[in-house]
């Protein structure tokens, strides 16, 4: 009890006394800032992506690697944990030598004009790439619960694939589905490490919530480092009590047909 | 097929491009930008302080777990939700809020240095900001494990008299030991990479406070992505092969 405290709320409760220490006008001051405001965006904009590819296309992969069989599906299987145990930092190293100075698929990028490395390309990727676990993990299991009679029921009734997927599929899964895409949101928000390699950190443009407050920190600006952290700490705490919600939402549908 | 491109596209290229960009200069600068001092007594601190946190987190998230699914007090549901908040906020954060709290302007960090030891800007910091990362992973291993011993054993070790100690440890402890394994081996992969929260609170002082994923950031800052690179790569085999004992463990129903 006392270990939970001393080691979770502890540091919490420095934090919001850090920020809040000049008053809320103060806070909201900071807030308004271009920059702020623009770090807070990017992020926001970062996740959403994030949410929209892996809400996507793990969902797609999930249903590969549940339902079919085919040669290599155990080193798939073991791919798919591959963003866990790889550090943000070594994400953004990759991501530089494949598009940095002199990178591999930089004749490609240049060649097509698109800026990759130290623009939005790359931070995209690299937060996606973090997050790609999270809805593959938790579609998963709940494919593999549901099984595939009341599909195999719907085609015998004459659905299309498509309907199949919308009308039968996508409601079985639908509290997994939500609960990974708060799990990747949660850490899209927060991804530090890979992002920092490959922003470039331009203040105003290409740098997140989180290189902000880095680079606040250095520059000795610790208001608005507080600040943009403190409002990181309350959407990850919002994103908590949302997955308890979820959580019992799936809890109680699994009781119901259980 | 689009997953798979998908699945390819984003994790085996990048590791592909890791190992390359590695062993690009061959075997012998591979060698020698990893037994640079300073490279070295990055990954000797980053196991170091790995394992230390792996230890308390495999003792206290087991305790936690026990209290968790043992026990009914007022604010169970609160400290069960608080458990994951850890993984929730950003690292980077985490680490300001160790600063903020024990560093040297802090009241309890100065009562702290007045004791004699320094916490921020040095390894004891280091340990704690990965405690904190990690906090979830031991519990969350633990407790579903806990939960599905329906305690019929225990109550039998009871009325044949043992205590409470008596019976955890010979009758509970044996049967989560896989559970905690995992948990502790989860933690420790996770700790090896951890770079937000270190960052801030290490001080970053090469050979005492710099961990090796600082230490990739530094090569790359200073424009050496080869050196990055290597580092990166032996980062990414040790935390790997730890994932894979620990899935190996799993299918093999031992987890």
């Amino acid at each position: 009890m006392l270990y939970v405290g001393a080691l979770v709320l502890l540091p919490v409760a420095s934090l919001l006394r850090g920020a809040l220490g000049g008053g809320l006008r103060a806070f909201a001051e900071v807030l308004a800032r271009p920059d702020v405001l623009s770090a807070l965006v990017m992020t926001a904009k970062l996740t959403a992506f994030a949410v929209v590819v892996n809400g996507t296309l793990g969902t797609a992969l999930a249903f590969v690697l549940v339902r079919d069989r085919f040669v290599g599906k155990r080193l798939m299987n073991a791919l798919v944990d591959v963003p866990f145990a790889l550090s943000p930092v070594a994400v953004g190293v990759v991501l530089l030598s494949l598009f940095g100075k002199g990178g591999l698929l930089r004749p490609i990028t240049d060649a097509l004009g698109v800026e990759v490395a130290f623009a939005w390309p790359a931070m995209a990727m690299a937060t996606a790439f973090v997050t790609l676990p999270f809805v593959v993990r938790e579609v998963g299991p709940v494919l593999e619960e549901m099984g595939t009679d009341q599909e195999l029921a719907a085609y015998t009734l004459g659905a299309s694939p498509f309907v199949t997927f919308v009308r039968v599929t996508l409601p079985g899964i639908r509290w997994g589905l939500a609960y990974g895409a708060t799990l990747t949101m949660a850490r899209a928000i927060g991804e530090f490490g890979a992002v920092l390699l490959v922003s470039g950190g331009v203040a105003g443009q290409t740098e997140t919530a989180t290189v902000f407050v880095y680079r606040a920190l250095e520059d000795r600006d610790d208001r608005g480092a507080y600040v943009v952290a403190t409002v990181l700490a309350l959407a990850s705490i919002g994103l908590l009590l949302l997955l308890d919600v979820v959580r019992k939402k799936r809890g109680s549908r699994a009781e119901a047909e259980g | 097929m689009a997953a798979g491109t998908y699945l390819l596209l984003m994790v085996a290229l990048p590791v592909a491009t890791l190992a390359r960009e590695g062993l690009s200069k061959g075997l012998a600068e591979l060698g020698r930008a990893l037994f640079h001092p300073v490279a070295r007594a990055a990954v000797l601190l980053t196991l170091e302080t790995a394992l230390v946190m792996a230890a308390v987190n495999a003792v206290m998230g087991t305790l936690i777990a026990y209290v968790l699914v043992r026990y009914r007090f007022p604010g169970r549901k609160l400290l069960d939700v608080l458990i994951d908040l850890p993984f929730a906020i950003p690292t980077l954060v985490t680490g300001m809020m160790i600063v903020t709290l024990l560093g040297p302007h802090a009241a309890l960090g100065q009562l702290f240095e007045a004791a004699g030891l320094r916490v921020v800007y040095a390894p004891p910091a280091i340990i704690l900001s990965l405690l904190f990362v990690t906090l979830p992973l031991v519990v969350r291993t633990v407790q579903p494990v806990l939960m599905e011993l329906d305690g019929a054993d225990e109550e039998a070790a009871y009325t044949l008299g043992a205590s409470e100690w008596t019976t955890f440890r010979r009758v509970t402890l044996p049967a989560i030991t896989p559970a905690i394994v995992s948990g502790a081996l989860q933690s420790f992969a996770r700790a090896l990479g951890e770079f937000g929260s270190v960052v801030v609170v290490a001080g970053n002082i090469p050979r005492r406070t710099l961990t090796a994923a600082v230490h990739v950031f530094g090569e790359v800052e200073s424009g050496d992505v080869h050196a990055a690179s290597a580092m990166s790569l032996v980062l990414v085999t040790i935390s790997f092969c730890v994932v894979l004992v620990v899935s190996a463990r799993q299918r093999g129903g031992h987890g």
